[in-house]
């Protein structure tokens, strides 16, 4: 166990190395009308879209029948 | 005994209406329709794959504690993988929930396999607010002090108090996830019994069973 602690060591009091993504300031949203909602829920909402449609498009790989 | 006998034991009887039910062939197939041949099918799985890496680190989440997942790098690691875990689970589930939707799947008395999955996204939806509010941090207290508002007002806070820590805890580490995990085994059990929907256009065999499997894929 302490090997693999010394793997995440760089975490230990804070961040080591910068994140992808900034999270230190307020989230952004998207306002239109009645709609409000943060920009980090709308993109996987739009993903899921993206995802569900390609799973249905996307042909699935056929096995080869062994004879 | 005699056959009389035995035919009067209840082990007997849940026996033979269990292997009824469910006979070793539709319990643990070696074949599907060939219409499950799509990307779309693949997304019930990968739920119960996400559930079981959820429930795996949860377990260790809890047996280790609070002050671990927020101090060690390990423990950080786990509280991690227990979140984004969660996150493909969920989103796993609204695919697949939007497929079978789509799909029309309480088709061909399969009513019991889409109400059973529809009241597990509605429980897992209470052990994820429960999670949050498991984290010990001030995440979960200000969303404890937001949800209280909103529970007390449709009169259940008395009973669900979400700025009780113990009792939200019990809430998201034991009875939720049971009743989680005793749903999905009833999913995926009635999925065996009744098999997969199929198509719109394919024809429905009576009596609630699955289509005939003339063509199956190899």
């Amino acid at each position: 166990m302490r090997e693999i602690a010394g793997l995440f060591r760089p975490l230990r009091g804070g961040l080591a190395a910068p994140a992808v993504f900034n999270l230190n300031g307020p989230a952004h949203y998207v306002n239109w009308h009645f709609f409000h909602m943060s920009v980090a829920n709308v993109l996987v909402i739009v993903l899921m879209i993206v995802v569900f449609i390609l799973a249905i498009v996307i042909p699935f790989p056929k096995r080869e029948i062994e004879e | 005994m005699s056959p009389a006998e035995q035919q009067r034991m209840w082990t007997e009887r849940v026996r033979q209406r269990a292997v009824g039910a469910l006979p070793p062939e539709k319990l643990l197939p070696d074949r599907q329709p060939a219409y499950v041949s799509s990307w779309i099918y693949v997304f019930g799985v990968a739920t119960i794959a996400a559930l079981v890496v959820v429930i795996g680190s949860g377990v260790i989440l809890g047996l280790k504690g609070p002050a671990w997942w927020h101090e060690s790098g390990v423990g950080k690691f786990f509280n991690s993988v227990h979140l984004w875990s969660v996150e493909v689970f969920f989103f796993t589930m609204v695919v697949h929930l939007w497929g079978k939707f789509f799909m029309g799947a309480w088709r061909g008395g399969r009513s019991w396999t889409w109400v059973t999955g529809a009241v597990v996204f509605l429980i897992a939806i209470g052990t994820a607010f429960t999670g949050y509010l498991s984290q010990q941090n001030f995440d979960s207290q200000w969303i404890a002090s937001e949800g209280k508002d909103g529970l007390n007002a449709v009169g259940i806070g008395a009973f669900f108090n979400v700025i009780d820590f113990g009792q939200m805890y019990t809430w998201h580490v034991i009875l939720l996830p049971v009743a989680v995990a005793a749903l999905v085994v009833w999913h995926v059990l009635l999925v065996r019994k009744h098999g997969v929907v199929p198509p719109y256009a394919a024809p429905v065999a009576a009596g609630g069973s699955a289509a005939p499997r003339a063509k199956e894929a190899p």
